[in-house]
């Protein structure tokens, strides 16, 4: 069954250039150095790292807030480099939306949820006042919140609750694509489960795409259908989510699995001890970025940079997997 | 005897829509060497309830509790002068955000030798090489070097293990972390952790986890008491909790793990924890409790026994003559709340 | 399980009645806690009452000379007329009534000096932190100057330029008042411009003045209205200092500080004539003080006690 495409990117780059002070040097931080991957409607990418791999980058220039350094991004075959007029924007904008982490800083305190659900709207609509209202109301019952809670302000609403509100907003538009900023990871394991099963309807219902950007990796899981990992602004793996999950070939993949608990206290554990921290993006290692901290590292690993190539599962960046050292 | 004994402790808030009841009548017994988890949601007062122990709380709070022995002193009834001779030297605690518990403002040699130097003298010299002594037991690379670093030049998980070690400075008997990976990466929490185990292991410390996080607790420790709005519902060793919880929301919790999911949806809780204004009468857990009688919404469950329930459960069912609930029923418990 | 969600649902609408309401409650609740801001304002709110009815309770008209009672002391002193509650300055006027005049203008030069500066400083303020680069620069390096000038200075030389008035006193006063605004408004736009709601706006599509004034503004109102309430006090000093160095109100104007800077010659033989103006200027720069202590540990957050 083939599904539509919503979203191509073909090597994204993002680079900053970091001013330097008295004292230290500038340069450019390679927040995000080419990702490639494509989205489909009704399916879910999960995007895996710790902090630094560039998924924040990736979700500021897949929602438009800012433009990429270099790379192709294309939304539902339009390339948002030739968009320039307003309405060109409007249609993109429509296209894709976001839902933060942080459901107590992602709604402005002073707004009404009406208002905050309706702002999407009034900008990029000209539906009449009662319009709006409609909708806004509609939308909410679509996501488990009832209609005398229109006029409240977030500070009423738990963490949950203001979730779905988040995620309403998101849909006010009917996006193709959406993004999940760490949807859950702010919240409790109980509503943590209120809140994925909401999404998963969702994608049903509306057929949606989802990028779903987590570091949590029993949660990605459960959603995904293909899996990114990343590791300091490059992808280091990308398969089906079985592909990952059953038979890993990248060794940070490896670490990152081993790494993340597992709530079965019969579990043997051999974990792979990753040593050392995460290198700063300012001053990446030479070679594969991952290499100060791999078990399987060797002089090539340290001068020259792999490339994402395809093995027998997945696509992997790694040399000592292409040459079969493990 | 056991190191820290604590029976019914409670505590309260003055709030601007009346008192409420953050920790109610919690119980936490640690022997030597031994490693508790403290497993619970946001409001489930089990920070709060350390804090107490700790005597870290605002004067807004009302604390009470039978008894609260450490080492078979009165925590309660000894003057604040005692107090803080225990608490910082036998009683430590680490707490979430690594760079916030740190003082910005001095390197973090100094903070440590200020440690050591508070609870057991020492000259410069002595105190300089204990420091370093310290810094490298807690897996800091040149530890002679990182003396004279501050907070802000190095990372979280690098902090963190810099609170543990001016944590361990004075040798404790009781560590307690606060949710001490939360804020970390996943591969320096398995770090932490290990650091973790293996310094109490070492040092035959007692350590009590404070963590929302189920994988963490069936990874570290060894017993885990269960605390839901401020009670503590279930207290169990790590593989009966995990094969066998007894009480429903320890069941309910489990289930809607992600990890653990069966199908698509996953089994999901309805309703929120419940707070100051939505306190329901008899059990805390009845009205999202999926066994509930009205017996629950009546009368509260007996604090003594070691689950808090009316029906603690056997293999996912209720007993204690429950009166019913089909096992078709149990399996519907999903849904959007 | 619907059932259950009806309970919560019952049990959540009644304690959401009105939010209006409910918020008020918890302001006061924290702010009632500190009781000098109680006193503070209950005192405020008198002088403002005085203020509002001074042509009806007050005993005299300020500026009638009663030449035959001149510097009668107060009524319970020897020679003192109850008529003359608090005695009357040297050409006859009775004291008590031109304090009660006198508050007037305190009140208005106050109310006029915030209303300035806080509007313009927002402005600035949200704008410098909103757009950043060269046009903060600029801005904040204005204000860096203007606070570089010792601010009665500042107002002097403004005034001096303006001539000697009350409004071009309270215009001056504005000026000096306005770097506060600025930064404070600058320091919180910076903050609130980075987080998700904003963030969320422009992923919807806002424009830059629908982030700054309905994303923005609304949330770094609260520390501006406390700077607003603690400077209302320095802006009705600044204004009597004005007048006492004689380039604010002007002579007969019954406000306090023109009183004071009359009756200067007049300490030691007629110390009421003196006293009762400064006192009044003393009292309700302090309860508004008070009053905006109270004010801060209610709405800024970070004092909140859980």
């Amino acid at each position: 069954m083939g599904s539509e495409t919503v979203l191509k990117a073909d090597n994204l780059k993002r680079y900053y250039e970091v001013k330097g002070g008295m004292f230290s040097k500038g340069g450019t931080v390679k927040a995000l150095d080419g990702a490639t991957f494509q989205l489909e409607a009704g399916k879910t990418l999960a995007v895996v790292g710790e902090s630094g791999c560039g998924k924040s980058t990736l979700a500021r220039l897949v929602t438009l807030i800012e433009k990429p350094t270099q790379g192709e991004l294309l939304l539902g075959g339009m390339d948002i480099a030739s968009a320039h007029s307003k309405e060109d924007m409007i249609t993109l904008r429509q296209m894709v939306q976001i839902v933060f982490q942080d459901p107590y800083g992602s709604l402005n305190p002073r707004q009404k949820i009406s208002d905050i659900l309706a702002e999407p709207l009034k900008i990029n609509t000209k539906m009449s006042a009662s319009e709006r209202r409609e909708e806004v109301l509609s939308m909410m019952s679509r996501v488990g919140l009832r209609p005398e809670q229109a006029d409240r302000y977030p500070h009423m609403f738990s963490g949950g609750q203001r979730q779905r509100i988040a995620v309403a907003r998101a849909l006010m538009l009917r996006p193709k694509i959406v993004i999940l900023d760490e949807p859950v990871s702010a919240l409790d394991v109980s509503i943590q489960a209120q809140v994925l099963n909401l999404l998963t309807d969702l994608q049903e219902e509306m057929d949606l795409a989802y990028l779903f950007i987590s570091h949590d990796l029993s949660v990605v899981k459960h959603i995904a259908d293909d899996v990114l990992v990343m590791y300091l602004g490059q992808p280091v793996e990308h398969g089906t989510r079985d592909e990952i999950f059953s038979n890993p070939q990248h060794p940070y993949t490896r670490a990152l699995l081993s790494a993340t608990p597992v709530a079965d206290p019969n579990r043997k554990k051999d974990r792979i001890k990753l040593v050392g921290e995460l290198p700063s993006p300012l001053n990446p290692p030479s070679g594969c970025s991952f290499h100060p901290r791999c078990p399987l590292a060797n002089d090539r690993c340290k001068a020259e940079r792999p490339v994402l190539a395809s093995t027998s599962s997945a696509l992997v960046s790694c040399h000592a997997v292409e040459e079969g050292r493990s | 005897m056991s190191l820290l004994d604590i029976k019914n402790l409670s505590v309260e808030f003055q709030t601007a829509h009346g008192l409420f009841r953050a920790v109610d009548g919690v119980d936490l017994e640690i022997d030597q060497g031994e490693m508790v988890a403290i497993v619970g949601e946001s409001g489930s007062g089990k920070s709060v309830s350390m804090l107490a122990l700790m005597g870290l709380l605002p004067w807004t709070a009302n604390i009470t509790a039978d008894c609260m022995l450490f080492d078979g002193i009165d925590l309660l009834s000894i003057s604040k002068k005692e107090r803080r001779q225990i608490i910082g030297k036998d009683i430590s605690m680490i707490f979430q955000e690594p760079m916030t518990s740190l003082n910005p403002c001095f390197t973090v040699g100094y903070q440590i030798m200020e440690v050591i130097k508070e609870h057991l003298g020492g000259t410069k010299k002595e105190l300089e090489k204990r420091a370093i002594e310290l810094l490298g037991l807690v897996g800091i690379p040149a530890p002679e070097t990182r003396l004279r670093a501050f907070p802000h030049q190095m990372s979280g998980g690098m902090n963190q293990r810099v609170m543990i070690a001016m944590m361990i400075a004075c040798n404790p008997r009781l560590l307690i972390a606060d949710e001490p990976t939360t804020a970390l990466d996943v591969t320096i929490q398995a770090q932490i952790l290990e650091l973790l185990g293996e310094l109490q292991k070492e040092k035959g410390m007692a350590l009590v986890l404070i963590t929302h996080d189920m994988g963490v607790v069936a990874e570290t420790a060894e017993v885990v008491n269960v605390q839901y709005a401020g009670q503590q519902v279930e207290r169990q060793d790590v593989v009966g909790l995990f094969d066998k919880p007894q009480h429903p929301y320890t069941y309910a919790l489990l289930n809607a793990l992600p990890e653990r999911a069966t199908s698509k949806r996953l089994p999901s809780i309805p309703g929120v924890v419940p707070g100051l204004l939505d306190r329901p009468t008899g059990c805390l857990f009845n009205p999202r409790c999926q066994f509930a009688t009205d017996k629950c919404r009546k009368e509260a469950p007996d604090h003594s026994s070691k689950v808090l329930c009316h029906y603690p459960l056997v293999d996912g069912k209720p007993t204690n003559n429950h009166p019913g609930v089909s096992a078709s029923d149990v399996s519907v418990s999903g849904g959007t709340a | 399980m619907s059932q259950v969600q009806n309970t919560a649902g019952q049990i959540e609408a009644e304690k959401q009645i009105s939010p209006l309401k409910q918020q008020f409650k918890e302001f006061w609740f924290y702010f009632s806690e500190n009781k000098g801001a109680v006193a503070g304002l209950f005192f405020f709110l008198f002088v403002v009452f005085v203020a509002i009815f001074a042509d009806i309770i007050a005993p005299h008209s300020p500026n009638q000379q009663y030449r035959e009672f001149i510097q009668l002391p107060p009524f319970w002193q020897d020679g003192g007329q109850f008529q003359f509650f608090l005695g009357t300055d040297p050409v006859g006027r009775d004291v008590l009534s031109r304090i009660m005049h006198g508050s007037r203008y305190s009140l208005f030069a106050g109310c006029i000096v915030i209303v300035i500066s806080l509007t313009a400083g927002v402005l600035l303020g949200l704008s410098a932190g909103f757009f950043r680069g060269f046009y903060e620069v600029v801005v904040m390096r204005v204000m860096d100057v203007i606070l570089s000038i010792p601010s009665l200075l500042m107002a002097l030389v403004l005034v001096a330029m303006l001539g000697p008035s009350l409004q071009n006193a309270m215009i001056a006063i504005s000026i000096t008042y306005l770097p506060h605004y600025v930064r404070l408004a600058r320091a919180s736009t910076v903050a609130e411009a980075a987080r998700d709601y904003v963030m969320a706006s422009k992923v919807a599509g806002a424009g830059k003045m629908r982030l700054m004034l309905v994303a923005i503004l609304p949330n770094c109102m609260a520390p501006l209205i406390v700077q607003a309430s603690l400077s209302f006090s320095t802006a009705i000093l600044d204004t009597a200092a004005l007048g006492f160095l004689g380039q604010g109100a002007q002579a007969p104007t019954a406000e306090w500080g023109t009183m004071l800077a009359d009756a200067r010659e007049f300490i030691l033989s007629a110390w009421w004539i003196v006293t009762f103006p400064g006192l009044a200027i003393l009292l309700t720069v302090l309860a508004i003080n008070l009053m905006g202590d109270g004010l801060r540990d209610a709405l800024d957050p970070k004092m909140k006690r859980s």
